[in-house]
């Protein structure tokens, strides 16, 4: 049944394009698309290993920006005299090594921030996302600074049989995006319910016994985070490509907060959470807009996440699908029990 | 030489706010278990309390500096009681939660209410600096360094010497140990948030009229007070007050010998490093949980 929903959900969303013609609400979709890839890769460490990463928007970045770079060619001086050339590759390049690059920063950063837990980690995370922003802001010569790497190509796909397809049009990105997101959320349900997906799981509920049955704490903290940056890198890349400017702003811890709000909202730990949070704060501006100034809308959504933090804390999904369970009295359907659940078991 | 005293000179004024900054979260940080998102908003809040009292309502810049102070308590102990509260108990990711979303509306309160525009306060200290020798130092400079002084030998005395400080220090170490020896938790949650956020706006009020003040500029204090806390270790005034310094040298000799353009940066780079290489802080005393 589960399979029918999603089945559904994607012919549903396929469909869109075939009776929405307003442009306007076509680019929602499409940043709304990349940013929904972005917090489900934050899901997959926030909601299932437990580690609150709040410089996630980093690897987005470093994918948006590896991406632009490579696809527009660069020419760098180090120092000792050394010099970097690289001549412009075609953007699907840029693509896999930005979901190559970010994935490794992914390696490097959790090799580092997960000897620390909790607190710590969250601000060793913002920490790396400010040093990345502070880089990309100064670095002019590689970067342009502030005044942003502009005329980034859009990407081209080769099709089989059909020849090259470069996706200028909003409908071209529209599909590109869709199809990305699915294999996404595809690729993170295989590995949340593989081994893997388990172990991080043991984890998330209790690291010690984890540990006392075998499961390396390290290197599953480490997988995950390598495949959660490479999935936020490729968001970055198809942003680059579709926005074609990118300047240091991308790094803004805004962007890491919209992404959680997408994510709480939704539902941690549930694979459709951050597709319903997303869906919702994504176009949420698009509706607030004829009736709200721009910055009460931000009131407005630190308000809207307060809000769901009281009524709902376990997110829109879980709650959904606990009372479905509820209602149809089958204990096997009922959503992971959350880290505040239990606790509030363990004092009761 | 004389450009690196002149640094010196100015680290110690941009320390002992930072300082200042520092004591208040970790107060926050170190009893109340909160990682406190809303502290830049309350060194924000200070400055534009300093900037309405002195240019609004026309009073005297000295009495504004104890009103800045009084605002961000009140405001403080307001936060609190609305969020903090009713949370009691939950882990600390959602407390955490709900502060950004508590900061996301008040700053973009601060940028609707009072627009995007810098503003600066007028003071009432000479333009012309003080000249000692080869160092210039401005007068504001030298009353702001007086003044953070002043407020954390205060702190210090309100910790150590009080029965409100005795009953904080005992909730830091034992909660419940704490509550059945009759002190009132509660209570000593609110004046714990209350206390640091006046030390946050008090920051503001004092580095507010030295920089400009705009909606933002409590982002980066949030985060070099995050870096002061880690550096000086969980719930350690001393170390915050040490760590404040630190991090105010790591800024004036980054930002004078490699580039001002990572004068920021050094505050994530020390929280990276501490973080790396000595994760209970400089000068831990106590085991760090979590």
């Amino acid at each position: 049944m589960k399979s029918g929903i999603a089945i559904l959900t994607v012919v549903a969303f396929a469909s869109v394009p075939l009776w929405l013609r307003d442009p306007y609400l076509m680019n929602a979709l499409i940043t709304t698309g990349i940013f929904i890839i972005g917090a489900m890769s934050l899901n997959l460490l926030l909601g299932f290993t437990g580690q609150l990463s709040l410089g996630h928007i980093a690897f987005f970045g470093i994918g948006a920006y590896v991406s632009a770079l490579t696809s527009l060619g660069f020419d760098v001086g180090l120092p000792f005299g050394f010099r970097i050339v690289h001549h412009p590759w075609p953007p699907i390049a840029g693509f896999v090594l930005a979901i190559a690059i970010a994935g490794l920063c992914g390696y490097l950063v959790g090799l580092l921030s997960f000897r620390v837990r909790g607190a710590y980690f969250v601000i060793v995370t913002i920490s790396f996302a400010e040093v990345v922003r502070l880089v990309a802001l100064n670095w002019v010569e590689l970067t342009q600074g502030p005044l942003a790497l502009t005329n980034i190509p859009s990407i081209t796909v080769g099709l089989p049989g059909l020849g090259d397809l470069t996706l200028r049009t909003k409908l071209q990105n529209y599909y590109f995006v869709l199809a990305v997101a699915v294999v996404t959320y595809l690729l993170i349900s295989r590995l949340v319910h593989s081994h893997f997906g388990r172990a991080m799981r043991g984890l998330m509920e209790n690291e010690t016994l984890a540990v006392s049955v075998g499961i390396d704490v390290t290197k599953t903290l480490t997988l995950a985070a390598v495949i959660s940056a490479g999935i936020a890198g490729a968001a970055g890349s198809l942003y680059a490509h579709y926005i074609r400017i990118i300047d240091p702003e991308v790094f803004a811890f805004i962007n890491t907060v919209t992404m959680v709000i997408m994510v709480i909202t939704g539902g941690k730990g549930s694979l459709a959470g951050p597709v319903v949070g997303g869906m919702i704060f994504g176009l949420l501006p698009v509706f607030l807009r004829p009736i709200m100034a721009p910055k009460a809308q931000w009131i407005a959504y630190g308000g809207v996440l307060i809000i769901i933090l009281f009524v709902l804390p376990r997110g829109i999904v879980p709650s959904l699908a606990l009372r479905f369970a509820k209602r149809r009295s089958r204990p096997e359907t009922v959503a992971p029990v959350t880290f505040s659940e239990r606790d509030a078991k363990e004092h009761a | 030489m004389s450009e690196f005293l002149q640094h010196l000179i100015n680290m110690l004024v941009l320390g002992g706010t930072y300082a200042l900054l520092g004591i208040g979260l970790t107060l926050i940080f170190g009893i109340m278990n909160v990682v406190n998102f809303t502290h830049g908003i309350l060194y924000t809040f200070g400055a534009y309390i300093m900037f309405i009292v002195v240019h609004q309502l026309g009073v005297n810049f000295f009495l504004a500096l104890p009103l800045a102070v009084v605002a961000g308590w009140l405001l403080g102990a307001a936060i609190e009681l609305s969020l903090l509260r009713p949370l009691r108990g939950s882990d600390i990711d959602t407390t955490m939660l709900v502060m950004i979303g508590a900061w996301i509306a008040m700053q973009s309160g601060a940028l609707w209410i009072w627009g995007g525009v810098a503003k600066s306060v007028t003071t009432p200290f000479p333009e012309a600096p003080l000249v000692l020798g080869p160092v210039s130092v401005s007068w504001l400079r030298l009353f702001v360094l007086a003044a953070a002084a002043m407020l954390i030998v205060v702190t210090y005395l309100l910790i150590n010497r009080t029965k409100l400080g005795c009953a904080m220090r005992a909730t830091f170490q034992d909660q419940d140990t704490a509550s059945l020896m009759g002190v009132n938790v509660d209570l000593i949650y609110t004046s714990t948030f209350a206390i640091g956020s006046s030390l946050a706006a008090a920051a503001g009020a004092l580095l507010g009229p030295v920089y400009v003040i705009f909606p933002q500029m409590g982002d980066l204090a949030a985060v070099k007070a995050f870096a002061i806390v880690i550096l000086g270790g969980l719930g350690n005034i001393t170390g915050a007050v040490i760590g404040g310094f630190i991090l105010a040298l790591a800024e004036e000799l980054g930002a004078g010998y490699v580039s001002s353009g990572y004068r920021d940066a050094m505050g994530f780079l020390i929280i990276i490093a501490v973080l790396i290489f000595k994760p209970t802080g400089l000068f831990a005393r106590s085991e760090r949980v979590g």
